[in-house]
């Protein structure tokens, strides 16, 4: 008894995780894409009936804008915050005295709350009092920046806020990239007299793939679920304009009741997150393996 | 008395992956016992089944007549060194050596006294307060020794200690362990891929290959005796010449016949073996091909070689030469007349030399 | 000759590199403006009256210092029907977070021990399925999980939140001992095997001790993950156990009264010390636990 119990502690230890694992999130995931395929309304039923829920999704124009909002604000954000922590990252690699100081302010939004990021936005973004009137205040009596109460315009403000936060967060991956690349090759190239930019063209950032890559995955997953952002922001106004599948689904879940449309909606994001996830893990994974 | 170690039939798979097949070793009280083998060949593996650190799949394994098959590390009464040497790097070099008395709840009084007795033994007596990240290479495998020491097992069992050496540090630890066991009488099994260390350690040596045993025999059997090609090449530095040749019997003996690259073949006769089959390769050691001017005594016979190659080494100056088709290699003394290009009388010592069969590779003789 | 050209060529660069030098910074501080002004605007209008922020604008300082918004945001602001700030909620996070970091880490190190140097078939499966977990988005477990708390009775219980998080936070942590763990030779655990320490004593007295580290980073992370979150403090909190993250979305939607942006901003500021502080002490780790957490091994 003692010997088996000797043997099996590394085992018991886990179970209780794997347990976990397997029902809070495989049983839930399995749980609500069963009740995505049935007439589930504010209690869930478990008669199976098609793709109604799906069907029923696709016809929404509430949702036909939150998913395309999903790919709009997805791919200003990933672009823009990549490209904006690759400069910054390349900028603060030139031996920069104060690099510690520069690096600790473009990486603190990442410590605040995507709720604390919202308000001060709302509040400098607000047309009424905020950006807009004071630089009327500096005599620009014609400046207008009401993108947060327009409805064609508002979802760029959460791409603008979302940058805000996650840009420094890009930086700090590319600078761990930058500094990862072999200096002898650098070297190498100084002395071939290859000029600075060249060298960042030609050669260190091909050698990053990996951290573009890396970098790609988090940013896509940050943008899935983005949810207390918009709340924060706009609570998914004006309207519906900006509303993305993360509020969709809690709107659905939570305030009208509609559960069927709550899991289906649900089951789409976890799709398109597995659609770049899986492969990057698996990639992962089995690299390490090997 | 029991042996202090048996291992009968001991077979081990990963999966379907055989890594040990068929093991089957004893050793008596006081021996050293060495498995020697190149990487990969399961000497590690037999080392952490030996130590219960990894199941085995079937077999029997005894320590001091004890069954201890399914017995747990903790229960053999063991203690192990390791490669890394494996200090624990956030405890002092003292908590290191006493950690595995502490964990058997032995009295402080007794743990402080074998502490201070290693301690002396191992002369690591101004290092106990030092953490692990302070010490030397050398200083840390001290430390790793004490902690077994300390434990005064039934079975010492070392993986490599030494291979995270520099090379004249791991010959001073060498000869210290040879002392260390000689003194205590103690029973060791040490882990090596230096056929050297093997050499100069063992009472007894089981030379390994893809998970299976080649040969167990004192270094004097293995290293005259090799009982295929592989240990023969593989045990002696440089290693044994394994030349192709044709054999034939004749009124004193058997007439071998090695093939020169320009000129007639050598032939030489072997009085003390008889039945050889026709294609043989014979393996002869450096040292058994000498100056025919120099020569010793023994069953000598002699042959014209071309040298090519010449390099002195000190003591010896190896010659190197063609035959058979194989580079052929002769350790003559350091006053050789041998030149690069010119051709030499040499001896071989036919009393010593080995005889294989071409296809399986085994001893024939 | 080649000299003679070379060497005007190199003062020209000189002078182009003093500039080059200058523009750099200039940059740097650009952008170093772009992120800092948020966090003026906050806490200048925190500072300011109501009255202020009506004629002034967005980037004065204060001309008169109040504390009043930073004493309603704590106490008085509301959040709804109540009227009492940010400070119950506030300590409602704190309840929240500090068992749920306790425990998910505790979890997690023996997991990540487990995994990394108690290998056994399924053990790799096992770190799979828990990696897997770190990805999904919640969204999918949101609507089972609302069951289930219900059927434990945990519904709108601080438990049942602390339930949540340590369930949700497990991946990571053990991501993060295992990826440390891994790193540590597994001689030391046979050493100690054959030193006759079992599982537990190798735990505590060989890799509990070398792991301080990774537990700064773990706790960080975890500790930032769950004060700052909000989904699920909104979907499973009840009227007296949110936490301060979605008091302080109450308070600046509340539609009672006029908007004061002051205590807004105050609220903000509350809301996010506790991360900001941790991030200022200890960048470093956090940054490390960022890093980790995206990028794999």
């Amino acid at each position: 008894m003692t010997k088996w119990l000797e043997e099996n502690t590394p085992k018991l230890v886990l179970a209780p995780s794997f347990i976990i694992v397997l029902i809070f999130v495989y049983g839930f995931i399995a749980w609500t894409a069963w009740v995505s395929l049935t007439r589930s309304r504010l209690l869930p039923k478990y008669e199976i009936d098609g793709f109604i829920q799906y069907d029923r999704l696709f016809a929404s124009p509430r949702w036909d804008t939150a998913f395309t909002n999903l790919f709009v604000f997805g791919f200003l954000f990933i672009v823009i915050a990549m490209i904006l922590g690759l400069i910054l990252a390349i900028l603060l690699d030139q031996n920069i005295r104060t690099e510690g100081a520069i690096r600790t302010i473009y990486l603190y939004p990442m410590a605040l709350s995507m709720i604390v990021t919202g308000t001060a936005w709302k509040w400098i973004l607000n047309p009424g009092l905020g950006l807009e009137a004071t630089v009327r205040g500096w005599g620009f009596e014609t400046f207008t920046f009401d993108w947060l109460v327009n409805p064609e315009m508002a979802i760029y403000t959460i791409v603008i806020a979302a940058i805000w936060q996650s840009s420094g967060f890009v930086m700090a991956l590319f600078l761990a990239g930058l500094r990862s690349v072999d200096q002898e090759i650098i070297k190498a190239a100084q002395v071939d007299g290859i000029p600075t930019w060249r060298v960042y063209t030609a050669i260190i950032i091909p050698s990053m793939a990996p951290i573009f890559l890396s970098a790609f995955i988090v940013l896509s997953h940050l943008a899935i679920k983005s949810f207390d952002l918009v709340i924060a922001l706009t609570g998914g106004g004006p309207g519906y304009a900006t509303d993305l599948p993360a509020t969709y689904m809690y709107a659905m879940a939570f305030s009208r009741g509609d559960i069927g449309q709550a899991a289906s909606s649900a089951m789409i994001m976890m799709m398109v997150v597995f659609a770049i996830v899986v492969p990057y893990l698996y990639s992962e994974l089995r690299s390490k393996d090997g | 008395m029991a042996p202090i170690l048996e291992i009968n039939n001991l077979f081990k798979n990963y999966g379907s992956v055989e890594i040990l097949k068929d093991i089957n070793v004893a050793i008596e009280q006081g021996d050293f016992l060495v498995l020697v083998g190149p990487s990969g060949c399961g000497k590690s593996t037999l080392l952490n089944c030996i130590a219960g650190l990894e199941p085995i799949t079937s077999g029997k394994m005894a320590i001091d007549g004890q069954d201890m098959t399914n017995v747990s590390p903790k229960d053999r009464d063991i203690a192990m060194v390791f490669q890394s040497y494996a200090l624990y790097p956030t405890m002092t070099v003292a908590k290191n050596i006493t950690f595995g008395m502490k964990v058997r709840g032995i009295d402080q009084a007794v743990q402080d006294e074998k502490l201070a007795h290693v301690a002396k033994q191992l002369q690591i007596e101004p290092l106990l307060n030092r953490k692990p990240g302070q010490l030397s290479g050398g200083q840390r495998q001290r430390v790793a020794m004490g902690r077994a020491l300390v434990r005064d097992p039934k079975l010492f069992l070392f993986d490599e200690p030494l291979s995270n050496l520099d090379a004249k540090l791991r010959v001073e630890m060498r000869t210290e362990i040879k002392a260390l066991h000689q003194r205590l009488g103690a029973s060791m099994v040490y882990v090596t891929h230096d056929q050297i260390e093997a050499m100069t350690l063992a009472t007894k040596i089981v030379v390994m290959k893809g998970g299976v045993i080649q040969q167990i025999g004192t270094p004097a059997e293995i290293y005259n005796r090799p009982a295929n090609l592989f240990v023969a090449d593989f045990m002696g530095s440089p290693a044994m010449n394994l030349i192709p040749a044709r054999t034939k019997a004749n009124g004193k003996g058997m007439q071998v016949e090695i093939a020169r690259k320009d000129g007639d073949p050598i032939m030489l006769t072997d009085t003390r073996n008889r039945d050889l089959p026709e294609n043989v390769i014979i393996g002869v050691r450096p040292e058994d091909i000498a100056d025919a001017s120099i020569a010793r005594a023994g069953e000598t016979q002699e042959a014209d070689c071309m040298i090519d190659i010449v390099e002195p080494a000190g003591a010896d100056t190896f010659a190197v030469m063609q035959l058979g088709g194989k580079h052929v290699t002769a350790r003559l003394h350091s006053e050789t007349s041998a030149a690069a290009g010119a051709s030499q009388r040499l001896t071989f010592d036919l009393g010593k030399v080995s005889y294989f069969e071409p296809e399986t590779g085994l001893r024939l003789n | 000759m080649a000299d003679m050209s070379y060497t005007p060529t190199q003062t020209g660069s000189n002078v182009g590199k003093i500039a080059l030098r200058w523009g750099l910074y200039l940059m740097l501080g650009l952008f170093a403006l772009f992120y800092l002004m948020p966090l003026f605007v906050m806490i200048t209008t925190s500072f300011k009256s109501l009255e202020e922020i009506r004629t002034g604008d967005l980037i004065s300082l204060p001309r008169e210092v109040t504390l009043d918004a930073w004493r309603t945001a704590w106490s008085g602001a509301c959040t709804g029907i109540q009227c009492e700030g940010v400070r119950p909620f506030f300590w409602n996070s704190v309840l929240i977070a500090i068992p749920a970091v306790f425990i998910s880490t505790l979890i997690g190190a023996l997991n990540g021990y487990v995994v990394a140097q108690w290998r056994f078939k399924g053990a790799n499966l096992f770190f799979a399925l828990m990696l897997f977990g770190c990805f999904i988005p919640f969204q999918v477990v949101l609507l089972p999980m609302a069951r289930m708390l219900g059927l434990m009775g945990l519904a709108g219980t601080i438990p049942g939140l602390i339930f949540v998080h340590v369930i949700y936070g497990l991946g990571f942590t053990t991501l993060f001992f295992r990826n440390y763990y891994v790193s540590i030779p597994s001689e030391l655990t046979k050493a100690a095997k054959v030193d006759g320490a079992g599982f537990f004593r190798i735990f505590w007295s060989v890799f509990l001790p070398l792991s301080l580290p990774i537990i700064v980073v773990t706790v960080i992370w975890q500790f930032t993950q769950i004060w700052n979150d909000f989904l699920f403090g909104i979907s499973f909190s009840q009227a007296g156990t949110q936490p301060v993250t979605v008091a302080l979305n109450n308070i600046v939607n509340s539609t009672t009264g006029i908007k004061a942006y002051n205590v807004d901003m105050a609220a903000a500021i509350i809301a996010a010390l506790p991360t900001l502080f941790v991030y200022v002490v200890a960048g470093k780790y956090f940054v490390r636990g960022l890093t980790a957490g995206s990028v794999k091994g």
